[in-house]
């Protein structure tokens, strides 16, 4: 496998004297892979994410996306290839209405009208919100405005779609739309998809979780390396994925419970097998 | 109170009027207000009101919202009304005290300009009515693109213009959230003397402020990241179209004016 985003040694200071956002951080994620970043508060995670795609430039180390060198030259060609959904759905909504929002990256690449009443017809259609195209965004949901902000970046036909805390505003139900929207979409085109959560069950859903802390990358592994740390990762100030949390609480009541990490499904199985064989 | 506003408030619908070009209303209205001066007698007056109530049959929208539009400046044109029917002279004198007299051509004056004010805003009314916020902005864009010659940044505008009107919505919720935050902690909004009142105003503009220059960060930076880099090479997903109902308000508008040129005293 080939790696699409490449960071190497990346050191990244807001102010000249204080502590560095990201400190010597170097990590590579491979075509079609889903990788989740999670780490709490002021980690620098979004720090991260931006210096992808060069909004922000890192004053030491080198970037690369798809076989570029981030630099001056080609940080718009590199933004054509990355496609980011930012946390909140009303500030990164540009467009009067639902199509406009999803027509402006392509108005800004320069796409002639024809091509982009299809492309805006199919990126609404992928993220199921055709019906609400003439909307404005005042009249829609949390999450419907999300799931625009995808259609905006589908619609770019990008190799890499980033979601900075894309669900973090969202109650339950727009955070599960959001997410098997994503899912489906990264299915049909084989995207890469990089996404930064403070969820962990949308962690637990990735192939690779990276855990920052502190502008360092921590820990690196699947998500079933990483959840089986257990309680080391409430030290790094995140959150139990739910299985991992009744395990927990079972132990805490005397009972053997399996060391290594199971989902939801694992979870459910291993008790019911449990609880027959005794 | 956002509701009793209704000046520029979008009513939607299908009519004639509805599906004009904004182009032409926008053009249309302003063209309206410059020719309504050359009226001068009461035939020609009348002709205009029959012609605006005639287009805001046309445009199906219940009367009642243009009587609601005049409502917040009727005070305004009361007194103007006033100022005119007390310090004209000329002609049969009715009344008269002091420096004030009612004349014969005072009273024309006042229902004159009372008629004048009453059908500029009907017919201002009338375009924000039948035009989305939207059609508007992109109608001034192209009515500005000549002055593209000049280095006028007609782009740049017209961006600025429809971000600031896809916002208003969205600021104005955001107001209402901070005004029932600032209550819920005891600040009392339009109570007391002036002085208390603009007092009581700051725990709200700030905090507004504040969060409209994060918002402003936060979209330049998602626009910068979906390839947004200024004006130049951009293509334009909406586009106007001129029908020919758009040329038949070009000829009404020019047997309007010749006639009304032909009525003039």
């Amino acid at each position: 496998m080939k790696p699409i985003i490449e960071l190497q040694e990346i050191t990244v200071r807001y102010n000249e004297e204080e502590l560095a956002a990201l400190n010597k951080v170097s990590f590579s994620i491979n075509q079609g892979e889903w990788v989740a970043l999670i780490g709490h508060n002021g980690s620098g995670k979004s720090t991260l994410a931006k210096t992808i795609n060069g909004l922000i430039l890192p004053q030491e180390g080198s970037v690369t996306v798809g076989d570029m060198p981030l630099d001056e030259a080609n940080i718009w060609q590199i933004r054509k290839m990355v496609g980011m959904v930012f946390q909140n759905p009303d500030n990164q909504f540009v467009g009067s209405t639902v199509e406009d929002d999803v027509a402006f990256g392509l108005e800004n690449q320069g796409i002639p009208r024809e091509e982009m009443l299809i492309r805006v017809k199919d990126a609404l259609e992928q993220v199921r919100m055709s019906e609400f195209s003439t909307r404005e965004p005042a009249r829609l949901s949390g999450g419907q405005k999300q799931r625009v902000a995808i259609a905006g970046v589908v619609a770019l036909r990008p190799d890499i779609i980033i979601l900075d805390e894309a669900t973090s505003m969202l109650d339950p139900e727009g955070r599960e739309e959001v997410i098997s929207t994503i899912k489906k979409i990264k299915e049909q085109n084989n995207l890469t998809v990089l996404s930064i959560t403070h969820d962990i069950d949308e962690a637990a859903n990735a192939n690779r979780v990276l855990v920052m802390r502190e502008g360092e990358l921590v820990r690196e592994g699947t998500p079933a390396e990483i959840f089986s740390a257990g309680p080391e990762l409430i030290g790094l100030g995140l959150d139990l994925p739910f299985p991992e949390k009744l395990k927990a609480a079972l132990a805490q009541r005397g009972i053997d419970v399996p060391k290594e990490y199971l989902t939801e499904e694992g979870m459910v199985d291993w008790l019911w097998t449990s609880v027959l064989n005794k | 109170m956002m509701n009793k506003l209704i000046f520029g408030r979008y009513i939607p619908g299908d009519s004639l009027i509805h599906r004009l070009d904004p182009r032409v209303k926008l053009i249309a209205s302003f063209y309206f207000i410059a020719i309504i001066f050359l009226a001068n007698n009461w035939q020609s007056y009348l002709l205009a009101a029959v012609f605006t109530f005639c287009c805001i049959l046309l445009s199906k929208i219940d009367f009642g919202f243009f009587a609601r539009g005049v409502r917040p400046l009727l005070w305004l044109i009361l007194f103007t009304v006033a100022l005119q029917i007390l310090f004209t002279t000329g002609g049969t004198v009715y009344w008269s005290w002091w420096i004030f007299n009612i004349t014969e051509y005072g009273l024309q004056n006042g229902v004159f300009i009372f008629c004048r004010f009453v059908l500029i805003i009907f017919m201002s009314t009338l375009l924000t009515l039948t035009t989305q916020p939207l059609e508007l902005s992109d109608a001034i864009e192209y009515i500005l693109r000549p002055l593209k010659a000049v280095r006028f940044p007609v782009h740049e505008i017209s961006l600025m213009l429809s971000i600031a009107l896809r916002f208003v919505p969205t600021l104005m919720d955001e107001t209402e959230k901070i005004m029932n935050a600032q209550r819920a902690r005891g600040v009392d909004f339009g109570e007391g003397g002036l002085l208390q009142k603009m007092k009581a105003i700051v725990p709200l503009l700030i905090p507004l402020f504040v969060s409209s220059f994060n918002r402003a960060e936060d979209l330049a930076t998602a626009m910068e990241a979906r390839g947004y880099q200024g004006g130049e090479g951009r293509t334009k997903y909406r586009v106007l179209h001129w029908h020919q109902r758009d040329s038949l308000v070009v000829v009404v508008y020019a047997c309007f004016t010749i006639a009304l040129v032909f009525l003039r005293g």
